[in-house]
């Protein structure tokens, strides 16, 4: 009886401690809006105390001009701005409260003091915050605002940080500050930090300072610190050259990757049956389609849409490329330019099938965990999607490799493209090898869909975009030759990146096309061509 | 003399053809006779309009003869014919683009309005000489045929065959696409050329003129097929021919193929550069989309429905199909067109290797087979 008596109240003290300290908080918003700026300061200066994560959304929310007061009700909101009026959200729970126009949001004034206040607290706020995430993202914001005011909160925060990247860009944060300032040790000490960094911002504060007049004369005073910092320039120039080239050359094996899935699937309908198939396009389109059906179908897995994808749009593409195997090639082969115009036909048919369910241009959903990117530092990040996509088209290309060299299909089908008669009289079906084989391109086709539609538009259009340039990829590398599909790829991917700089995207295109027709008049039969008797027509 | 005797030999055989000079005939006389004479509200009138898109067919049906010269004839399928094509027109655009003067909406009398948008200040060196028609005409030959000299000389010298030649050509032909639609190169990028007012100081929009350029039209048509008819029937067309069915064994028999095929590619060209000159003064703009790849295709299944090897056929198949173009895209089964046309593709391939004109000859061998076996049956009685 004694102990639950004490017990209930010791739950009623702590009750009543969260209350009021829900309370606090509460009555510290209200007084946001008081009536004077003295009392505005003050009510932040007592937000700023208590230790409470709905804290920092407020007082950023102020700083911004983003916390309003709802004319009726006198309630204290966080506003966005969305289309017509304000998408509002309450500051005491955060819960949405719907959208409000223009005329029923009150803003709640700030001046130039309470501004400069608010900027140091949030600054301190976010420089102390738990998530790292915050703390990275409040250092790069000083980094490219310095702010004399905040060096204590940035020194401070320098104190306790963990992290060593947060850490080296507080670094950077301290010497953009410490540039500006009239202390000679300072100043030497903050060119030495901005040495080492990369970030553009730190470039341009070093330029600053290495300037010079039309003369030849350092514009700066201190002429030894402004020599010390153009060395630090040259020698971060270059290193910004060799991470530019680095991200030439991730960017372009990405662009390669992309090229060597959409050609990959055509290098065997292509290279392997000698079928010129133009709906090769239509199969990568069908598996984009594809993911789309999988994410309007499934919403809750969202996440999980393009692993399920994958297998998904090989069976779709693929069974459609059986059936076009069946249907129509079957009476083709051995007349190679009959078989560009029935698949030119054919691809002419399935766009306009998908433009007449009226499905033009829809959106395939990024799942989280391939959005975002890897920051290596200042100058260098690589994006999650493009490196999966790079992987994704080795493992694809590994395994077709492995289909084609170890597994009993691919002896078929190897044996039906050498010999067709030998292999029929050693009681190999080359009819169905033939629908197999067919099926196995367009589900590759299919795969690489399911990839494209997380980089580009999906349309009906959009095999069209990749159509000829998997063509050249594979008449590039060579016909029949999975190698060199890979090697023409990932050239043509580096090169096109490389030209882009100085010839623009468009112009380096052009180049490039020139370049493989060219090409092809001094190799008729590209990079690696096969040799043999069954090479010739 | 000489030249009835090569008429003469040329009509000699060919019983489409006659039907073809015929029918081409009666349109130069007919046409022009119900358009301009026959009063506008009369049953016979026959409208502008229409003798505009007689026009465009019949430009289309040009170039479907110079693609069949070297397809139907030399089995070279070039994707490229479109690009061809849509360089003599860009000839012809920039004559007529320089004849509208200070009447452009910015009132420039030096530069098209375009380059005025882009704020050039002076005419890009290749546009000098086109106020010229006779340069114009000169250069809607000229370029096309150089650039299918190079592009021929490489390709067949290095013996680039088949499906190869046919995927460059459609390279050549998207990068020409690409290059147009780029605002710095001086063509009007996307926008292409449009709003001309006169071709040799005739109002483009007056019915006269109008008649007169489908006149020149059906007229170079008949002159094209008889130049592609002299070519195939002469000792190069059956080099031609056996190029076709026999390379290797014609390039051992001594022939230098790559010459001939060269020659055949480069006549093919310039007609197609021709055809694209007649078309755009009659619909009145050209812009890049005419490079595009799609056109190209489209023009060889205008041979294939016709009829490849014919000559007559590929004239044929590129009237019925643009008419059905026509006919479908304006009603209510527009959006049924490219299912129709996908199908024409998929089915003459397979089951029409010859085209319109195979089924026709088919069917007038079997009538004539039919009758021949009712003559001989009454004898087989007695």
């Amino acid at each position: 009886m004694n102990i639950s008596l004490r017990l209930l109240s010791v739950l009623l003290c702590v009750c009543v401690a969260t209350l009021c300290r829900a309370d606090e908080f509460a009555d510290l918003v209200v007084k946001l809006n008081g009536d004077s700026f003295s009392e505005k300061t003050e009510a932040v200066g007592g937000l700023h105390r208590l230790d409470d994560k709905r804290v920092l959304p407020v007082l950023k929310a102020m700083q911004d001009g983003n916390l309003f007061v709802v004319a009726e009700a006198g309630q204290i909101v966080i506003g966005k701005e969305s289309g017509e009026g304000y998408e509002v959200q309450s500051v005491l729970d955060n819960s949405p409260l719907g959208v409000r126009t223009k005329s029923q949001l009150e803003k709640i004034k700030i001046n130039n003091g309470l501004r400069r206040e608010l900027r140091s607290l949030v600054a301190g706020l976010e420089l102390s915050a738990k998530d790292p995430d915050i703390r990275r993202q409040s250092a790069i914001n000083l980094i490219k605002n310095p702010d004399e005011s905040l060096r204590e909160s940035v020194e401070s925060a320098l104190g306790g940080e963990k992290n060593q990247a947060i850490k080296s860009l507080l670094h950077v944060a301290l010497a953009s500050i410490d540039i500006n300032s009239t202390d000679t040790v300072k100043r030497k000490a903050a060119v030495a930090i901005l040495a080492d960094a990369v970030q553009p911002e730190a470039v341009a504060m070093l330029e600053k300072v290495a300037a010079k007049d039309p003369s030849g004369h350092y514009l700066e005073a201190d002429t030894e610190l402004a020599s010390t910092a153009e060395a630090a320039l040259i020698r971060i120039q270059t290193q910004l050259g060799i991470y530019k080239f680095i991200e030439n050359c991730f960017f372009g094996i990405s662009l390669g990757s992309v090229l060597l899935l959409a050609a990959i699937g055509l290098a065997i309908t292509f290279g392997v049956m000698g079928v010129i198939n133009m709906a090769h396009g239509e199969m990568i389109m069908l598996g984009a389609y594809t993911t789309f059906a999988i994410q309007q179908l499934f919403p809750q897995w969202l996440e999980m849409s393009i692993i399920i994808a994958i297998p998904a749009a090989f069976l779709v593409s693929g069974a459609v490329g059986v059936l076009i195997e069946r249907t129509i090639i079957r009476h083709l082969y051995g007349r190679p330019l009959e078989t560009l115009l029935a698949t030119f036909g054919v691809s002419l048919v399935l766009q306009q099938a998908v433009r007449s369910f009226r499905a033009n241009n829809v959106a395939v959903i990024t799942p989280e965990w391939m959005s975002g990117m890897w920051q290596i530092n200042g100058a260098l990040s690589f994006t999650f999607n493009r490196m999966y996509i790079i992987l994704f088209s080795l493992a694809v290309l590994a395994l077709l490799a492995f289909l084609l060299r170890k597994t009993y299909m691919g002896l078929q089908m190897r044996a039906v493209t050498q010999n067709r008669a030998m292999a029929n009289s050693m009681g190999i079906r080359s009819g169905w090898v033939d629908a197999l084989t067919f099926g196995l391109g367009s589900g590759i086709a299919g795969i690489a869909g399911v990839a494209l539609s997380q980089i580009t538009n999906v349309g009906p259009n959009m095999g069209q975009q990749y159509i000829i340039d998997s063509f050249m990829v594979v008449v590039f590398g060579g016909v029949g030759n999975l190698m060199g599909t890979f090697f023409a790829a990932l050239s043509l991917g580096v090169v096109n990146k490389f030209l882009e700089p100085f010839a623009g995207a468009v112009l380096g295109k052009i180049i490039v096309l020139v370049f493989i027709i060219l090409f092809i008049q001094w190799r008729p039969r590209g990079l690696f061509a096969l040799k043999g008797r069954f090479v010739e027509d | 003399m000489r030249d009835t005797s090569v008429l003469q030999r040329l009509l000699l055989q060919d019983k489409p053809g006659k039907i073809l000079l015929g029918c081409l005939c009666g349109l130069v006389v007919l046409v022009p006779i119900f358009n301009l004479l026959v009063p506008a509200d009369s049953f016979f009138h026959v409208p502008t309009y229409v003798v505009t898109l007689l026009g465009k067919y019949l430009c289309f049906a040009i170039l479907a003869l110079a693609l069949d010269l070297i397809w139907g004839y030399c089995g070279i399928l070039s994707l490229g014919q479109g690009a061809f094509f849509a360089l003599g027109g860009y000839a012809m655009g920039m004559y007529l683009m320089r004849q509208i003067g200070d009447r452009g909406v910015y009132g420039n009398a030096n530069l098209p309005d375009f380059m005025v948008f882009l704020n050039w200040q002076e005419l890009p060196w290749y546009w000098t000489g086109f106020d010229h028609f006779g340069f114009a005409v000169l250069m809607a030959v000229l370029v096309p045929g150089v650039l299918a000299f190079v592009f021929g000389w490489l390709a067949f010298r290095s013996r680039v065959t088949g499906v190869y030649l046919s995927i460059i050509t459609q390279a050549l032909t998207y990068a020409l696409m690409l290059a147009f639609f780029r605002n710095d190169m001086g063509f009007g990028g996307n926008n292409g050329l449009t709003d001309f007012k006169e071709i040799l100081g005739c109002d483009l929009q007056s019915s006269t003129t109008r008649v007169v350029l489908f006149v020149v039209t059906v007229i170079t048509l008949a002159l094209s097929y008889f130049l592609c008819k002299y070519i195939t029937i002469s000792k190069l067309g059956r080099v031609l021919v056996s190029i076709r069915d026999a390379e290797s064994r014609t390039r051992f028999m001594g022939y230098r193929v790559e010459h001939y095929k060269l020659l055949v590619f480069v006549i093919s060209a310039v007609l197609a550069g021709i055809a694209g000159a007649l078309y755009v003064p009659q619909i009145g703009i050209i812009n890049p989309s005419e490079f595009n790849p799609l056109n190209s295709i489209e023009i060889v299944i205008w041979v294939a429905i016709g009829g490849r090897g014919t000559l007559y056929g590929a004239v044929l198949g590129a009237l019925l199909v643009n008419y059905g173009k026509t006919y479908f895209t304006g009603g209510i089964f527009a959006e049924f067109w490219l299912f129709i046309l996908g199908a024409l593709f998929i089915v003459t391939t397979i089951y029409l290797p010859r085209g319109v004109v195979g089924v026709a000859d088919n069917w007038l061998a079997l009538r004539r087979q039919k009758r021949l076996l009712l003559a001989a049956a009454p004898v087989e009685q007695v």
